[in-house]
């Protein structure tokens, strides 16, 4: 999703910032106590007597660096000991943790630090406030001259640790948070910060949905239909009981459930059913003939207009020349690491959840509906989540659903721990659309660009949506054309025309939605029109991006960094991409070698302005994985179907990126004051299409069906 | 049936079939969740332990075959090999979503153990059964070289 995150909506934050604390304070005044002698004097933050500080997380991990950027953020305020800070996931509680840019409490579009960035300082600069008052009246000084460093308060020779202070704040004090000057900064924007997951995550202690198993748990798997929208019409469970460690099957609204003492018998006693299912409502056809619907769609002259600027058809009738590409995207699984899985009790009119959760609101509300409880009789503990990129968030937490549905259907109270298998990832739906995408774009004599015509054809990912009203503008899904009909570009005469394709398989956003495929050939188009210009690559799209200054800046600083220009090996080639979203700018130069026909990626330089950079080491990481999670699907990934069915099933045919496919990556961040944007995301766009300008630029092979493999790119 | 294992050097008694994989008897019987399911086909390497000190993939090892064998998980490195790999890889911050990395560090221990000075491409070659979907391989290789420099001092 690409939520705006304008400077109004920045101040914006701030206000709920305000508000939201509020919300922390108690009755008496400023101080809420919990239990063990804590001080917790906003939903954000607690401090122990032993000055372990904990910072209460309102978005989820799933590996984005979240919990040590909102740490940063709150440690930064109250100038905490960075070794004493820990982090804790915060309960599914909307009105206090609401992401503000989302209006309910989850993490999604790159949000997660653009939201929290006032708010966490707030939250921060507000505990150090009632700090300070405590010692200012322990000490009888001024808490003007007070200092706070590093955990520890001081006046004079009087100096506490933040421990010592907990329980001695003067009753009815009231927060009074002072933000620091940006330049005051120490653990903002500081190079290195360790990660705070980094410890748990080394040694085998970290713990996943996948790792909760409470006392008594049953463990459960679902077998679905094998066509999305069959219904199942009978089954017959008796092999399936004779499985050992198989305790139950249970038919459940979308198949059937197999309960055992343990993940593989589960498994073991699903291959052992016998099923039957109806498939008149089902996708039944195959690749090739979604694939001409598609393409028939392309040329059909009607379609929903999502950019009319100018006159795009008679800038390209009076073009001098003009270049025309057809781009195929496939459907692509989100295949996080860790397979999707929740735990769920219901018992004693109450629902509780373990779960990597991303959107809690949502699954609060779904949970506590299916389940009967309702939403304020259902809570959810939220642990590490294994990758998500998306798919852990839809409009109906659907896997948190099912474990709930197979908890109601066993009905003894008992948790049921619902895992889903890899092959069940891989065939399950909520793919990233297929897309194909036709470009026509002239150049003019003195080689400019002066016309442009893209058409779509995808399925929506909002249409019909509880979130659909507010992101369908006359007809359009604007996260089915984002990237395009709002490019950066100053393209004189430019027209968007979409086709919306219809399919029963669900669909649903994936790293950068929209972005993942408009980038790509926004890029390619773009390096296409260059070279009929007879211009060179980035020249040209610095023309283009004079009106753009930070988009225009991170092209130069990428091209700088990559030595654009100079000489390569024999064999190589270079390729530059430059592409916004999520409201953070990045340009990256890819350089190729191909050997006997065979192609290597030796490396990326990527430039970014995401901002503020809160934490430098965490989007360079964040860079660096999108660029490797985004080239491993342009290279070789795919889900297409036969007769309905999906083809792929596990890694060795839905093949991920390995080690020796990763290039080298270079980061390099520009230093802003601008309001902090997204950077989960942003790095995946523009991978693949420098990738692509480069094996053209080294072979003069123009890559437009993906994945690659599939256009004869040869990476073995 | 019981079957005796010996892991992380104490005997344990597991109640299942002999053809049960190893990864589901410790972490569905035994409850050490170190050790992650990924694919179940050996094809990510998240399910990696050490086997009498061989990476092993644990989702195609069954427990009928491993009595009296050597088995350590995450949970019971405790070699100045695996020292090294664990600090090199909490001090770059190479973990994302963390998934995959006990895996991905039971098969770089085992990498330096065999070679103590490995290049960029035997670190390719040898962790390339190890699938990182966050795609953190450029730390998981400056790792790696950083634990051979910490094995080396």
């Amino acid at each position: 999703m690409n939520i705006k995150t304008t400077r109004r909506a920045f101040l914006q934050g701030a206000t709920a910032a305000s508000a939201a604390m509020v919300v922390g304070l108690n009755a008496k005044g400023s101080w809420a106590a919990t239990q063990g002698g804590e001080m917790m004097p906003n939903p954000f933050v607690k401090i122990a007597p032993d000055g372990k500080v904990t910072v209460v997380l309102k978005h989820f991990e799933m590996g984005q660096g979240t919990s040590t950027g909102l740490s940063t953020l709150l440690a930064e305020e109250l100038d905490a000991n960075w070794d004493d800070v820990g982090i804790e996931f915060a309960p599914a509680d909307t009105a206090t943790y609401m992401n503000t840019l989302m209006g309910v409490q989850g993490s999604g579009g790159s949000t997660a630090i653009a939201n929290s960035f006032m708010q966490y300082r707030e939250a921060g600069a507000a505990a150090k406030s009632l700090l300070v008052q405590a010692a200012a009246a322990e000490w009888g000084v001024d808490a003007g001259e007070i200092e706070v460093k590093d955990g520890m308060v001081s006046h004079g020779s009087n100096s506490a640790s933040f421990g010592d202070l907990v329980g001695r704040v003067p009753e009815g004090a009231t927060p009074n948070p002072q933000l620091k000057d940006p330049s005051a900064f120490t653990k903002i924007g500081a190079d290195k910060l360790p990660r705070k997951d980094s410890t748990a995550k080394t040694n085998g202690t970290a713990t996943f949905a996948m790792d909760v198993m409470p006392d008594g748990v049953v463990f459960a798997v679902i077998q679905r239909s094998p066509k999305f929208g069959g219904t199942l019409t009978s089954f017959d469970a008796s092999a399936a009981m004779e499985v050992e460690g198989v305790v139950d099957v249970k038919q459940v609204p979308m198949g059937v459930a197999v309960y055992a003492t343990n993940t593989w018998a589960a498994m073991k006693g699903r291959e052992a059913l016998t099923t039957e299912w109806d498939f008149s409502n089902a996708e039944t056809r195959s690749q090739d003939e979604m694939e001409a619907e598609y393409s028939e769609a392309l040329d059909r002259a009607e379609g929903l207009a999502a950019l009319s600027n100018g006159d795009a058809a008679g800038a390209l009738e009076g073009a001098v020349k003009t270049i025309e590409a057809e781009f195929h995207f496939p459907f692509l699984a989100h295949a996080p690491m860790e397979p999707l899985n929740s735990v769920v009790q219901i018992k004693d009119g109450k629902a509780q959840c373990w779960d990597g959760c991303q959107f809690h609101t949502v699954t609060q509300g779904a949970v506590g509906a299916v389940s009967g409880v309702g939403p304020e009789n259902t809570s959810i503990e939220t642990v590490y989540a294994g990758g998500s990129f998306g798919r852990r968030a839809n409009f109906s937490s659907d896997y948190e659903v099912e474990a709930t549905m197979a908890a109601m259907a066993l009905g003894d109270g008992r948790p049921v721990k619902l895992v889903w298998s890899r092959e069940d990832d891989v065939r399950g739906g909520y793919y990233r659309p297929m897309t194909k995408h036709r470009v026509r774009a002239g150049v003019n004599a003195d080689g400019n660009l002066v016309g442009w015509h893209s058409i779509m054809a995808n399925k929506s990912i909002f249409k019909g949506t509880p979130m659909g009203e507010a992101v369908v503008v006359n007809g359009v899904d604007i996260f089915s054309v984002e990237g395009v009909a709002d490019t950066e570009y100053a393209i004189p005469n430019m027209e968007v025309t979409l086709h919306d394709m219809e399919t029963a398989v669900p669909m649903l956003w994936w790293r950068s939605v929209g972005h993942s495929h408009s980038g790509y050939a926004m890029e390619v188009a773009m390096d296409m029109a260059a070279e009929a210009a007879g211009r060179d690559p980035v020249e040209f799209r610095q023309d283009l991006l004079a009106d753009a200054p930070r988009s225009l800046a991170v092209l130069n600083l990428a091209a700088e960094k990559a030595g654009w220009g100079g000489d390569l090996p024999d064999g190589w080639g270079r390729g530059v991409a430059v592409h916004k979203s999520f409201n953070t700018h990045m340009a990256q130069v890819a350089e190729v070698s191909v050997t006997d026909g065979r192609v290597k990626l030796e490396r990326i330089v990527a430039a970014v302005d995401c901002g503020v950079p809160v934490n430098p080491d965490v989007i360079r990481a964040q860079v660096e994985g999108a660029i490797g999670y985004g080239l491993g699907h342009v290279m070789r990934q795919k889900i297409t179907f036969t007769d309905g069915e999906v083809d792929q099933s596990n890694f060795p045919d839905y093949e991920p990126l390995r080690i020796s496919d990763m290039p080298k990556v270079e980061v390099h961040i520009v230093q802003s004051s601008e309001a902090p944007t997204g950077i989960g995301e942003p790095g995946l766009p523009p991978a693949g299409p420098a990738v692509a300008n480069a094996i053209y630029d080294a072979m003069g092979k123009r890559v437009m069906h993906l994945p690659m493999v599939d256009d004869g790119v040869d990476f073995s | 049936m019981a079957i005796t294992l010996k892991i992380n050097g104490e005997e344990k008694s597991v109640e299942a079939p002999p053809d049960m994989p190893l990864l589901w008897a410790i972490r569905d019987v035994l409850g050490m969740t170190g050790t992650k399911f990924g694919c179940g086909v050996a094809s990510c390497g998240a399910c990696t332990v050490h086997v009498d000190g061989e990476p092993t993939r644990s989702c195609q090892a069954q427990v009928g075959d491993l009595e009296g064998a050597e088995i350590t998980t995450i949970e019971g490195l405790n070699t100045d090999v695996a020292a090294a790999v664990q600090s090199a890889w909490a001090d770059l911050d190479v973990v994302q979503c963390g998934y995959c990395q006990s895996g991905q560090i039971m098969s770089a221990v085992g990498l330096l153990t065999e070679n103590a000075k490995p290049t960029d491409e035997d670190i390719d070659s040898y962790m390339w059964g190890n699938v990182c979907r966050c795609a953190t391989y450029t730390r998981i290789r400056a790792a790696i070289h950083e634990a051979s420099k910490r094995m080396e001092a």
